[in-house]
């Protein structure tokens, strides 16, 4: 893949694209990446972050993290922060599934006693926690209901018994984000969602059980206070979003924006993907309050199927959920634009930052963080693909300058439709039971696609984040069981 | 119904290139790719359930994106995977307008093996193209 002539090192970890690589660009493009990680990168991050670079009311960069490949409008990785005064807000720097995200489970169960019912544990998952092309789950909501619930968030789910109270706590934006209006949600968004609460959706979203053996303990004291004290520590590790609902909220306001972007507000933009509204204008707040809305669904979705998990353990060890230990270690949302407060210049300034397939990695002592991880910084939940493992890490105080945020995943390398020729899914699933990883998908073309060498090499990614200071390693976790969609 | 999947561009989510002589033809054409990402053999859906749709925009290409839409809102708040029987599109003063019979049936992973949802059309390298030969669409789904 060939990078950009005009592609400079700034550092080891940060490559930067000036503002003289393409006209209209209001900042320079930062990318973080390792040497090794920047000549992988797709060729559309550079057009992509390039093109944020040019959105109204951008400050400072427009940032993609070292998982970073190409997506629409921001590349996966894309991190921006605007002006909230001059600047706009975009779907395309979201995402369609808004407030896609990772929920990290632990129980005090190690790998010994999970492995003889791991296949029990992972086909009860798989049967209780639906998945697949236009999946519902099992939770019958009114319309009514459903648009109460996306005001609520997972404060909705703590009346209604499917959450624990200190579960909102260990929640990004305690499960819910304030001032979601309903009334800003089409009604075609609502019949996409409302029957699919408590249900993973496909692609590359799943629920994997894992393992936290004690040689991939990096930080022994931050795993503690994240809950890992025992050898071999068996989590669960989740990742989804906002489902159908989520989605159409991004499409409706993606072709409202177009309609009034250049006519009304005389804004241009190089991709109609980064179709955008001033974030000060009436469409702009109309879309901040939906979009909010689908974050929080996303949010009740992830507590939903959390609740199914304990019960689902609760039955094959019966034991009760807390008797197990099935404490919740962080939620954190990687699909969002948020209002936050960040020093620029040595002042601190209010910014709408946008991140798209990015994490926010607050460092110690910030405000925002749950009391019990204000010293430790905090936890960021990295997905990796299914065959090789995921990491827990740690914001740092030293992310100040990407608006303390990190990577999500480890990133794809590989389009869905070559994985597929390459591999599969039966063979897959056979190769890796005998690898000890119990794995169970609805679709076979699905699960092929989602091989782990369509992926970067995680160790790779994460290492770079660490490297450039935006987060650090606390443990690695390894598969041992999983369902996909 | 010709169409191919891309694989140099969207490393997470799928391009399609669909062609067709007319409208009529690349809209069928793109709307079978879309609905061939969400189960394998679409052509093993029986026309069980009918749909009506009609739409209309200024533009051809946005009219793509709204008829491709209308497949992925059927999938989630029908649970319908649907193909195209009949299309009609005519070009008037405002634009455009859409007339369509889609048909199908309700998803069941027994009877068609799954493949990757459609989260959504996107808009990026969204292209409605004349060529020698007709026209051509390009789309990436995201997934």
């Amino acid at each position: 893949m060939a990078q950009p002539s005009a592609l400079k090192k700034v550092s080891d970890t940060i490559w930067e694209l000036p503002r003289s690589y393409k006209t209209g660009m209001l900042v320079p493009a930062r990318i973080y990446a390792t040497e090794k990680l920047i000549k992988e990168m797709d060729d559309g991050v550079f057009e992509q972050v390039s093109n944020v670079a040019c959105l109204p009311g951008i400050v400072n960069y427009a940032f993609c993290m070292p998982d970073g490949h190409w997506g629409y409008g921001f590349p996966i990785g894309g991190v921006a922060a605007m002006d909230p005064e001059k600047g706009v807000i975009s779907p395309g720097g979201i995402g369609f599934d808004i407030n896609c995200g990772m929920r990290l489970v632990r129980t005090n169960l190690t790998y010994d006693e999970v492995k003889p019912r791991l296949k029990e544990l992972v086909d009860a998952m798989f049967y209780r926690i639906p998945s697949g092309v236009g999946s519902t789950g099992l939770l019958r909501l009114s319309h009514d209901e459903f648009r109460t619930m996306t005001e609520e968030g997972s404060r909705w789910c703590l009346k209604k018994g499917y959450a624990w109270s200190e579960d909102l706590e260990l929640t990004e934006e305690q499960g819910c984000f304030k001032g979601a209006k309903a009334s800003k949600v089409s009604q075609r968004a609502v019949e996409r969602g409302f029957d699919q609460v408590g249900t993973l959706g496909s692609g590359n979203h799943y629920c994997e059980i894992q393992v936290a053996k004690p040689e991939n303990i990096f930080d022994a004291e931050c795993a503690r206070a994240f809950g890992f004290t025992l050898p071999n520590q068996v989590a669960v590790m989740f990742h989804c979003g906002s489902r159908g609902f989520g989605h159409q909220v991004a499409t409706d306001y993606l072709q409202l924006f177009l309609k009034v972007m250049e006519s009304k507000y005389g804004i241009k933009v190089l991709d109609r993907e980064l179709a955008c509204a001033p974030f000060n204008s009436p469409e702009g707040q109309d879309y901040f309050a939906a979009m909010k809305c689908a974050a929080n669904m996303a949010f009740v979705n992830r507590q939903v199927i959390l609740h199914l998990l304990r019960q689902v353990f609760s039955e094959v060890f019966q034991r009760s959920p807390e008797d197990l230990g099935m404490s919740m270690v962080y939620d954190v949302t990687h699909n969002t634009a948020k209002l936050e407060t960040h020093i620029i210049k040595g002042k601190p300034r209010e910014l709408l930052v946008h991140r798209k397939g990015a994490t926010r990695a607050y460092g110690p002592g910030m405000e925002g963080l749950p009391a019990k991880y204000s010293e430790t910084g905090q936890p960021v939940i990295i997905g990796g693909s299914m065959e090789t493992g995921s990491y827990l890490l740690a914001g740092l105080a030293t992310g100040a300058d990407a608006f303390y945020t990190t990577a999500h995943g480890s990133g794809r390398t590989m389009s869905r439709h070559q994985a597929k020729k390459m591999y599969r899914g039966t063979k897959l699933q056979h190769d890796m039971e005998e690898r000890g990883i119990y794995v169970r998908s609805v679709s076979w073309g699905g699960l092929a696609e989602e091989a782990g060498a369509a992926y970067k090499q995680i160790d790779e990614v994460v290492e770079a984040t660490e490297l450039a200071g935006l987060s650090k390693r606390v443990l690695r976790l390894i598969p041992i069981g999983n369902i996909k969609g | 119904m010709p169409y191919r999947y891309l694989d140099e561009i969207a490393t997470a989510d799928v391009a399609f290139e669909a062609t067709g002589k007319d409208l009529e033809e690349v809209f069928a054409s793109a709307a079978e790719a879309t609905t061939h990402v969400m189960i394998e053999e679409p052509e093993r859906l029986e026309r069980k359930q009918k749909v009506e749709v009609r739409l209309s925009n200024e533009e051809a290409d946005m009219l793509l994106f709204n008829f491709l839409g209308e497949l992925v809102y059927y999938k989630d708040a029908k649970k319908l995977l649907l193909r195209v029987d009949e299309i009609r599109i005519t070009e008037g003063d405002s634009g455009y307008s859409l007339e369509a019979t889609l048909s199908g049936e309700e998803l069941d992973p027994k009877k068609h093996p799954l493949g990757a949802d459609v989260k959504a059309v996107t808009l990026h390298m969204f292209k409605l193209e004349r060529t020698e030969e007709g026209w051509k669409a390009t789309a990436i789904l995201d997934i």
